[in-house]
């Protein structure tokens, strides 16, 4: 988001889904699409039986990986070492779209100087790639016009992760696919709402629609909507609100429908801070590893019980419809919050999700003024669309005209991330969601038949590593890090590289957040879920 | 350049070069009957329903794969063509065991619904036993070959729209199934429960275990939705009966998931009817305990203790977390209500998980 916002002044994917399949070349970057996108990974695929060229770049072979031509099995953390590589070969070979570059960028120098210190040789080694294959990427990347580039997690989920998100940015603006059709930058999200969340202004320094809270027209215009006087000062980011409660200066904490007990790095730590705030809110549909240190629970009504919207990865808005009543005295979330305003002397008009968002939210936030519940009856509308005659947007920065103006080039180094394998802890632990199970299973865990299919954790570990430890697929192993351990029983797989070891967050069993490392990229404070050390022994 | 015409039932209309004879039918409403034509795969005519009688053609023609041709004289109901769908359904219908009564299809069958409209009221061939026993062995989906009428769009929707490659044509003649590799049963198979098979069968073989017996397919009322997990978004139907979702399918030709859906969507919606959900405000009590309050009570003492708070320490001394997964208007009323009532932009949310 902030990577991308810098660049381009958007942080949303620029294309859209209807465009995967068509597209000619396709650079798929840490994203195990086939697993965590199963849809978007489908119509990859399809692009691919169409004959379009498919590029994966990620450490492990994932299931998209077995539909590439190409597959480049970076080192993990590894990212913008191998892009500015790639981009040191395309400007020597002047495969770049110069022209492009000159109309619609600024900072090429800057850019070209620092990539012109990643040769193939030093990028290829931090990569632990070949440097043939380095530069076999870059000429087969520059071939084809526009190119796509698609990312997910592995991309942003580093202390880097910022700079990896410019970086991809770099790339395809050097190339000049930004603003085309079956082009762009393209992160497809995690959950099916954080492209919403981040719209509604859930994030402490902008209000709905990306308005600034430290620009005071926009302050001043939602002091009057609202009928209030707002702060001035940005508010805490979550890795900052846990430091506020582990310090003290947090005294209460709301948690509406989030597992933070298992869903932040390093369990132990989070909860400690979950228990030691004074007073503790949550919203939720199921008594979770949360709640259980929360003072009050409100039972909320969820996805079907409710009517509302939710924003997909492609700024699509789509309408969420309530089909059957909540259970016993669950309640909608936005009624909650209402009637707690009312209690704290605020009377707020609207009574429902339609009039929540076609009076305040589309009034208020410049890109969605054109969408209204009439509007959303079949496919949704994608923003911007900034009125009711407009028919919302499938391409961003069109013909490379840029939200911000002009693409900015960010000349970028790489930097290793936080915690390095060593002798003690000699394994790089990676992690991320698999198949058929979504987050901390409060909803898949709960669903016939889907842990039938996947009932447990695993650490998903190589052959070589495998025989090195004398572990066979099925024993049970012990995964330990700094912060924690965990026995699970280990999955031998080809998947994955010597060198790693590979495990999801969906059980609390063996969840590798006991493990993960809690530092965070210092502009976006995503924390680095990707890489941390670990040790592995059989238990 | 004028497009390109052809007669159809009498009428002139025009096509785009490339469309088949299927494709300019339905463009103009004209309805040809199908069961084995899948948009965005390719034809394959297997089936034989489709048939039409194209004016000079020696034979009835398969409209799905027929490219339309400037000219053409086209009748998609004539005797002839009335005459041949007619047997083709008999014979489909006597190369299974198709008894309704016991499908889980009745009621929303293309087969059934063929038979019912070409008036076939009695079964001219003897009915073949049934071959092949029902395979349940998997968690999410019940094969009955028994009701399998060949047509391949299972097979199609598996390698040509979700490209998992999990299911193909096995064995020869009448021994003639569809299987996985190595004929394995799903969940030792390349098959990763996207349920598309299930969306694309047009009879019994193929449906749904968890909705076996919930409900007939009228009785059903389906509501448009998107998908909660996530972040593609795609279009789903759910189908509610007594309020109850009993089942969920995809939405046809919606973008952004043209008509497909993964295992978590399909198969992930009884999460909501689960025992386990929280019905009730609770509020934890000195024995360290939760313990059931009203809606009153709880609001109130929430409303009290963040005055305090806020009193004592300060607004900024309260945060929230907002919710990644819920809708937009939950998310906007949360930050509405921590800027502008307790006062503090201290409000984030798990966008970076
Ligand atoms: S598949 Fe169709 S025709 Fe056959 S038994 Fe089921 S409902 Fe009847
Ligand atoms: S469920 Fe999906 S992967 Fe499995 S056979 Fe059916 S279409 Fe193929
Ligand atoms: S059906 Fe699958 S791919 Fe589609 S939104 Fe849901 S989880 Fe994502």
């Amino acid at each position: 988001m902030a990577g991308l916002a810098a660049s381009f002044g958007s942080g949303a994917m620029t294309n859209s889904f209807a465009e995967f399949d068509q597209a000619k070349l396709l650079l798929v970057i840490g994203s195990n699409t086939t697993e965590a996108h199963p849809v978007a990974g489908a119509f990859i695929k399809r692009a691919v039986q169409k004959g379009a060229q498919l590029i994966v770049v990620d450490p492990r072979f994932t299931g998209i990986a077995e539909h590439a031509q190409t597959f480049v099995p970076i080192k993990v953390g590894s990212d913008v070492a191998f892009l500015n590589g790639l981009m040191h070969v395309i400007i020597k070979e002047n495969l770049q779209d110069q022209a492009y570059v000159d109309a619609h960028t600024t900072g090429f120098n800057e850019l070209k100087a620092k990539v012109a210190e990643y040769t193939p040789k030093k990028a290829a080694k931090i990569a632990g790639i070949s440097e043939e294959l380095l530069v076999r990427v870059a000429r087969q990347v520059a071939s084809v016009k526009p190119a796509m580039l698609i990312y997910t997690l592995g991309i942003t989920e580093h202390t880097c992760g910022v700079n990896n998100v410019r970086s991809c940015a770099n790339l395809q603006m050097l190339l000049g696919n930004v603003g085309y059709d079956c082009g762009g930058v393209n992160p497809l999200r995690g959950q099916n709402n954080v492209q919403g969340a981040c719209d509604m202004g859930a994030l402490p320094n902008v209000y709905p629609g990306y308005q600034k809270v430290e620009d005071k027209a926009a302050r001043a215009k939602f002091e009057e909507a609202w009928g209030v006087k707002l702060p001035k000062k940005n508010g805490l980011m979550m890795p900052q609100m846990f430091e506020g409660m582990a310090d003290g200066s947090i005294k209460a904490l709301w948690v509406f429908g989030e597992n933070l007990a298992n869903t932040e790095p390093d369990i132990r730590h989070v909860e400690h801070c979950l228990e030691s705030v004074e007073f503790l809110i949550c919203n939720d549909i199921f008594p979770t590893e949360t709640t259980r240190f929360a003072d009050v629970i409100f039972p909320a009504a969820a996805w079907s019980e409710d009517d509302g919207t939710f924003s997909n990865s492609e700024r699509r808005v789509q309408r969420v419809r309530k089909a059957v009543e909540p259970p016993g005295e669950a309640k909608p979330n936005w009624w909650i919050f209402r009637e707690v305003a009312a209690r704290l002397g605020k009377e707020w008009k609207s009574k429902s999700g339609q009039e929540i968002w076609d009076k305040e939210v589309s009034k208020l936030a410049p890109a969605l003024g054109g969408i209204k519940y009439s509007r959303l009856e079949n496919d949704g509308l994608q923003w911007p669309c900034p009125d009711t005659k407009h028919s919302g947007t499938t391409c961003l920065h069109k013909d490379g005209c840029f939200t911000c103006g002009m693409g900015n080039f960010q000349a970028l180094d790489w930097t290793p991330p936080a915690e390095v394998p060593d002798k003690k802890y000699p394994l790089v632990l990676s992690t991320g969601r698999r198949l058929y199970h979504y987050h901390t299973r409060t909803q898949t865990g709960r669903c016939g038949g889907l842990n039938d299919l996947l009932g447990q954790e695993t650490a998903d570990i190589s052959l070589a590593d495998a025989a090195l430890l004398g572990v066979a697929d099925g024993d049970l192993v012990r995964v330990s890090s700094r912060r924690g351990q965990v026995v699970v029983k280990a999955k031998v797989t080809p998947q994955v590289p010597q060198g790693m070891v590979w495990m999801a967050f969906h059980f609390r069993e063996g969840n590798a957040n006991w493990l993960t490392n809690p530092v965070y990229d210092p502009i976006s404070l995503t924390a680095e879920y990707k890489a941390c050390a670990v040790k592995v022994e059989k238990a | 350049m004028a497009k390109p015409t052809l007669t159809l039932n009498g009428k002139v209309v025009e096509f785009e070069p490339g469309q088949t004879i299927l494709q300019v039918a339905q463009a103009v409403g004209v309805e040809i009957p199908t069961l084995c034509y899948l948009k965005d795969a390719t034809p394959t005519g297997a089936c034989r329903i489709c048939l039409v009688e194209v004016k000079g053609a020696r034979t009835l023609v398969a409209s799905c794969a027929m490219p339309a041709g400037n000219g053409m004289e086209i009748q998609t109901d004539s005797q002839a063509v009335h005459t041949s769908r007619r047997l083709n359904i008999e014979l489909l219908l006597a190369s299974g065991s198709h008894n309704c009564l016991t499908c889980e299809k009745n009621g929303d069958c293309k087969l059934q619904a063929l038979a019912y409209r070409y008036g076939i009221t009695d079964i001219r061939f003897a009915g073949q036993t049934q071959q092949y026993p029902k395979d349940e062995s998997n968690p999410l989906i019940v094969r009955d070959f028994s009701r399998c009428i060949l047509c391949g769009r299972c097979v199609q929707a598996c390698n040509d729209l979700q490209v998992n490659r999990a299911i193909g044509y096995g064995y020869r003649g009448a021994a003639s199934k569809i299987v996985t590799t190595g004929d394995r049963p799903y969940q030792e198979s390349d098959c990763v429960f996207c349920g598309q098979c299930v969306e694309a069968c047009p009879v019994g073989a193929l449906t749904e275990k968890k909705a076996v017996g919930l409900a007939r397919s009228w009785e059903t009322k389906q509501v448009r939705t998107t998908c909660p997990y996530c972040g593609v978004g795609c279009q789903m139907w759910l189908h509610v009966k007594d309020g109850r979702v009993v089942k969920v399918t995809a939405v046809e030709d919606a973008q952004p998931n043209r008509g497909m859906l993964c295992v978590k969507g399909r198969f992930g919606y009884d999460f909501i009817h689960s025992p386990e959900r929280l019905t009730t405000p609770l509020i934890k009590g000195e024995d360290g305990q939760h313990h059931p309050a009203t809606w009153d009570q709880a609001l109130d003492f929430v409303a009290k203790r963040l005055k305090e708070i806020k009193k004592k320490h300060g607004a900024d001394a309260i945060a929230g977390v907002s919710c990644a997964r819920s809708i937009n208007e939950d998310s906007y009323n949360m930050q509405k209500l921590f800027r502008g009532v307790i006062g503090t932009n201290n409000i984030d949310h798990c966008a970076r998980t």
